[in-house]
């Protein structure tokens, strides 16, 4: 962990990964391709399924990004990042259910068919615009946007920290989740919004629509991946991580902390509400579950595996981990919920920096511990 | 008794001819006449007419026996028969029948061996007014009340003379009341004033919404000034008391929510209160100690007499206790521990812990919810006026952990293993220097929080579903409350609880329950803002965050 002088100053060299532009060819280029070029059957044919599950993780990652944002950089364990992602996951929802228009059970075309079910007359007012795909994608951003604004600014400014704002976040997340299964909240219930037809006129069943959603993603991936990049190398991006290691400190040099906070906060239910957005049309239902405080935990356990504190670190835990879910869960079902306990026992008790920590460990090791190690003693503060 | 209840209410919905004409029926018969014996009555039923049949039903009625109604019963469903050398039985003949003369099982018949006794709907009304007379002397005092009331809600010609008559002789306070209540009811549409002004008096005292009702139509048809104004007074008498009882209801409603959720934090006053380690397995170790009553039970119930069977309890607690604890002593042992100062570590590890500890008690046991039974002294209840019931186990579970509290409240204040751990937790290397074995001290606090989480497992499994999620419900809901209440502060953790669940109960009404629970989990969100250290802030290092 960096001493806050070193955070301050000392930024380190700006050289473009080579890492960033390979994965970036293989994502945009080798996954398209393996897809459509070689014939059905082939042993280099990427079967069709793989596309969304892979864009799927993508919108994790994307995710885990977020998460790591605001965990690993500005040291503020959030537990609502999951809301923010349902979010935009139910904005996005309800632009497509608009589209529906008059294709849904009752063949209503002004109402979703579980407004016709619940005899509702007419759109509540805040569906009002979502027929438009612009309107729906502001709000996928704004609304988790807004809210983290106005949470984290009542928040942050009592000097709420530590597990102290875990919980609250979990309780506003816990909140969220009972809200959305109320049926009377307009947003389908239990069921969620589902049975969505095409996006911006595509077909989202047709290959070509998937395709082009998982390119969206990976997109966005890369872009917030420099958008990233770009914020934690900013001055205010410095103050952030100083703020994680030595928060009474950073105060009383005069930086404002809650600003700071406030900025990572904002920033990151931004950036995990697109992630919904982007993950509703290629899984093809949002429901109320996707509030679940267990799914907010999980997105930390992705970031700790992958490294938190590294933007490269989160993305590769994000798929590490989900690769290895979907894995589990079809060849050993009972065995995930004992291997998800273990990863997070184990990444906090011998990775503490994750799997990019290991690789910086071992390769430090390897050059004939030319620095001395840095990385072993334990940071009290702010963990 | 339960099936007289259906021709019971059926009975009173006629009217009581027995009743209207011979007003104090019981030693009917005069001296110079001896009293026919129940048992020569009762073989009448098998008379060759209808009329014979009526005639010895009505004599039933008069003689006033309450052996009669199970037998009346009976016969009304078609279930009476004649049966060679055994005489009248009845009951189903599947299930087992009974002697009509002595209520005695009568074994070795079968459908074959039976005539039953031909009812029709003339013997039918007869018998049915018959049944509505004698549960007013039945020897249980609640179906008499059923009677009293049903008289009152359907008020059959008759039923005036049949309520002076109980009440003439009836020595149980409740159905005398509930018969008063009844007859002044019936005297509201007396035309006589004086009986309309007493029924007004005697209404005034009742705490019922349906005699609320029946005053309040009374009031706007009353023609005398007097008797309108003393009706409104009764009313406002009447919507008073009903709406305290109504206050108490929702009071102990929120005591009991506001009790299960100090279950639920009582342990987590002590791991995140004392020790501050964030333990979000908790919830796991409520949930060890409900599976630990049930295989306590499950072991009561395979091995020894059912006699013992309510017995479990008793060792469900300890047994439940040492689970968790022993549990708990171990995570702090090879987890917890290389954790402290590192709280967002110990969140995630520990909830690492708490998907295992679900997942193997499911692998275990299995995904559905298992039953635990309530001790029979724990089922049931009271009550009370206003149509409110006081459920014992409801109760129990607030004393219960009023008592828990106290107790842990005396051991941190008193023993020499809670000075220990208040030493610990305020100055850790003081403590230390002083000679307190700091290490042992923090695996004792945790197994003790840990070991009262399974005892809230094992109240809250007698009131709801044992499943391994069991504790994913509650984990939210105790962090809230300790945090609500102040960290480190048992009392706080108390007022926490109690005023959060009488909250939720008085939001309920308004909010409908799912919406009250987000409400008011918004308002603790709000709360912190203003009071981070929550309602009672305890000064020490463990919290200063």
């Amino acid at each position: 962990m960096t001493a806050i002088a070193n955070s301050l100053s000392a930024a380190p060299a700006r050289r473009f990964p080579a890492g960033f532009l390979i994965s970036a060819a293989i994502l945009l280029l080798v996954v398209p391709a393996l897809n459509l070029i070689p014939p059905e059957g082939s042993p280099l044919h990427l079967p069709n399924y793989v596309v969304p599950l892979l864009g799927k993780y993508l919108c994790y990652a994307l995710l885990a990004l977020a998460m790591d944002l605001i965990w690993g950089y500005a040291g503020v364990l959030s537990l609502g990042q999951g809301a923010f992602f349902a979010l935009g996951g139910y904005a996005m929802g309800m632009y497509l259910m608009r589209e529906i228009g008059d294709r849904g059970v009752y063949g209503n075309p002004q109402l979703p068919d579980f407004m016709v079910f619940l005899a509702w007359k007419e759109l509540p007012w805040y569906w009002t615009g979502f027929d438009h795909f612009a309107v729906a994608l502001a709000m996928a951003v704004l609304v988790p946007a807004a809210l983290a604004l106005g949470f984290g600014w009542l928040a942050f400014r009592s000097r709420i920290t530590g597990v102290y704002l875990s919980i609250i976040t979990q309780a506003l997340t816990y909140a969220l989740m009972l809200a959305f299964f109320r049926n009377e909240m307009g947003f389908g219930g239990n069921n969620g919004l589902t049975d969505f037809k095409d996006l911006l006129g595509f077909d989202l069943s047709r290959q070509g629509t998937r395709i082009g959603l998982y390119l969206a993603s990976a997109v966005t991936l890369g872009g917030a991946l420099l958008l990233c990049r770009h914020v934690v190398g900013t001055k205010q991006g410095r103050v952030m991580m100083a703020m994680r290691d030595a928060e009474s400190r950073v105060r009383f040099l005069g930086y404002s902390v809650t600003a700071t906070k406030l900025f990572a906060f904002t920033l990151s239910a931004a950036l995990a509400g697109l992630a919904g957005a982007l993950y509703v049309p290629q899984v093809g239902i949002i429901n109320p579950s996707e509030f679940s405080p267990a799914n907010s935990i999980e997105i930390a356990v992705w970031v700790a595996v992958g490294g938190r504190g590294t933007l490269s670190g989160a993305v590769l835990g994000a798929l590490a981990v989900n690769a290895l879910k979907t894995w589990l869960t079809g060849a050993f079902p009972d065995a995930w919920l004992f291997f998800l306990g273990a990863l997070f026992i184990a990444v906090t008790l011998v990775l503490p920096d994750g799997l990019v920590g290991l690789a910086a460990r071992l390769r430090q090791k390897t050059s004939f511990r030319s620095r001395p190690r840095d990385s072993g003693t334990p940071e009290k503060k702010h963990a | 008794m339960r099936i007289l209840h259906i021709p019971l209410i059926l009975a009173l919905l006629a009217p009581l001819p027995v009743l209207a004409g011979n007003a104090p029926p019981p030693a009917a018969p005069g001296p110079s006449q001896p009293a026919p014996s129940f048992t020569d009555v009762l073989a009448g039923l098998d008379g060759d007419s209808y009329d014979d049949r009526i005639s010895a039903v009505e004599a039933l009625g008069r003689l006033g026996d309450p052996r009669a109604l199970p037998v009346l019963s009976a016969m009304l469903d078609g279930h009476l028969y004649e049966a060679p050398g055994h005489g009248l039985v009845y009951g189903d003949p599947d299930a087992g029948l009974r002697s009509a003369a002595t209520g005695e099982a009568v074994a070795g018949l079968t459908a074959d061996d039976l005539s039953e006794i031909p009812v029709n709907n003339r013997v039918r009304g007869v018998i049915l007014g018959v049944i509505g007379g004698l549960s007013l002397k039945s020897p249980e005092a609640g179906v008499r009340i059923k009677a009293v009331e049903a008289l009152a809600e359907r008020q059959p010609d008759g039923a005036a003379a049949a309520l002076k008559g109980l009440l003439s002789e009836e020595t149980d306070a409740r159905v005398r009341a509930a018969a008063a209540t009844a007859l002044a009811l019936l005297n509201l549409g007396s035309p006589e004033r004086h009986l309309r002004q007493e029924a007004i008096a005697v209404l005034a005292t009742s705490s019922d919404p349906m005699v609320e009702g029946r005053l309040r139509q009374y009031r706007d048809t009353e023609k005398d000034p007097d008797l309108s104004k003393a009706a409104a007074g009764a009313i406002h008498d009447i919507s008073v008391r009903l709406s305290l009882i109504d206050v108490g209801a929702n009071l102990f409603q929120g005591l009991s929510q506001g009790s299960v959720l100090l279950l639920g934090a009582i342990g987590l006053a002590i791991t995140f209160g004392v020790m501050g380690v964030i333990n979000m397995a908790h919830g796991e170790m409520i949930m060890l100690g409900a599976y630990t009553t049930y295989v306590v039970q499950e072991a009561f119930r395979a091995f020894l007499p059912s006699s013992f069977a309510d017995a479990y309890l008793v060792v469900a607690l300890p047994a439940a206790f040492l689970v968790a604890g022993a549990v708990g002593v171990l995570l702090e042992r090879t987890l917890i521990r290389h954790l402290y100062g590192r709280p967002l570590e110990t969140l995630l590890s520990t909830w690492g812990i708490s998907l295992i500890l679900q997942q193997a008690v499911r692998s275990v046991f299995g995904a559905p919810n298992k039953e635990v039974g309530n001790p029979s002294w724990l089922s049931g209840g009271v009550d009370l006026a206003g149509g409110f019931t006081l459920t014992w186990n409801r109760l129990a579970i607030i004393l219960f952990c009023l008592g828990l509290l106290a107790a842990l409240a005396a051991l941190l204040r008193y023993s020499r293993f809670g000075l220990h751990m208040r030493a610990v937790s305020q100055n850790r290397p003081m403590a230390s220097a002083m000679g307190i074995a700091a290490g042992r001290v923090d695996a004792l606090t945790f197994g003790l929080g840990s070991g009262i989480a399974g005892i809230a497992g094992v109240a809250l499994s007698q009131i709801g579903n044992v499943s391994p999620n069991l504790g994913q419900g509650y984990i939210v809901d105790s962090f809230m409350v300790v945090v609500f209440g102040g960290v480190g502060s048992l009392w706080g953790t108390l007022a926490g609880a109690l005023s959060l669940g009488i909250l939720n109960k008085l939001l309920e009404p308004y909010a409908g329950a799912m919406l009250g629970k987000i409400l008011v989990l918004v308002l603790i969100i709000l709360f912190i803002q203003k009071r981070p250290r929550g309602l009672f802030a305890f000064k020490g290092r463990s919290v200063e965050g």
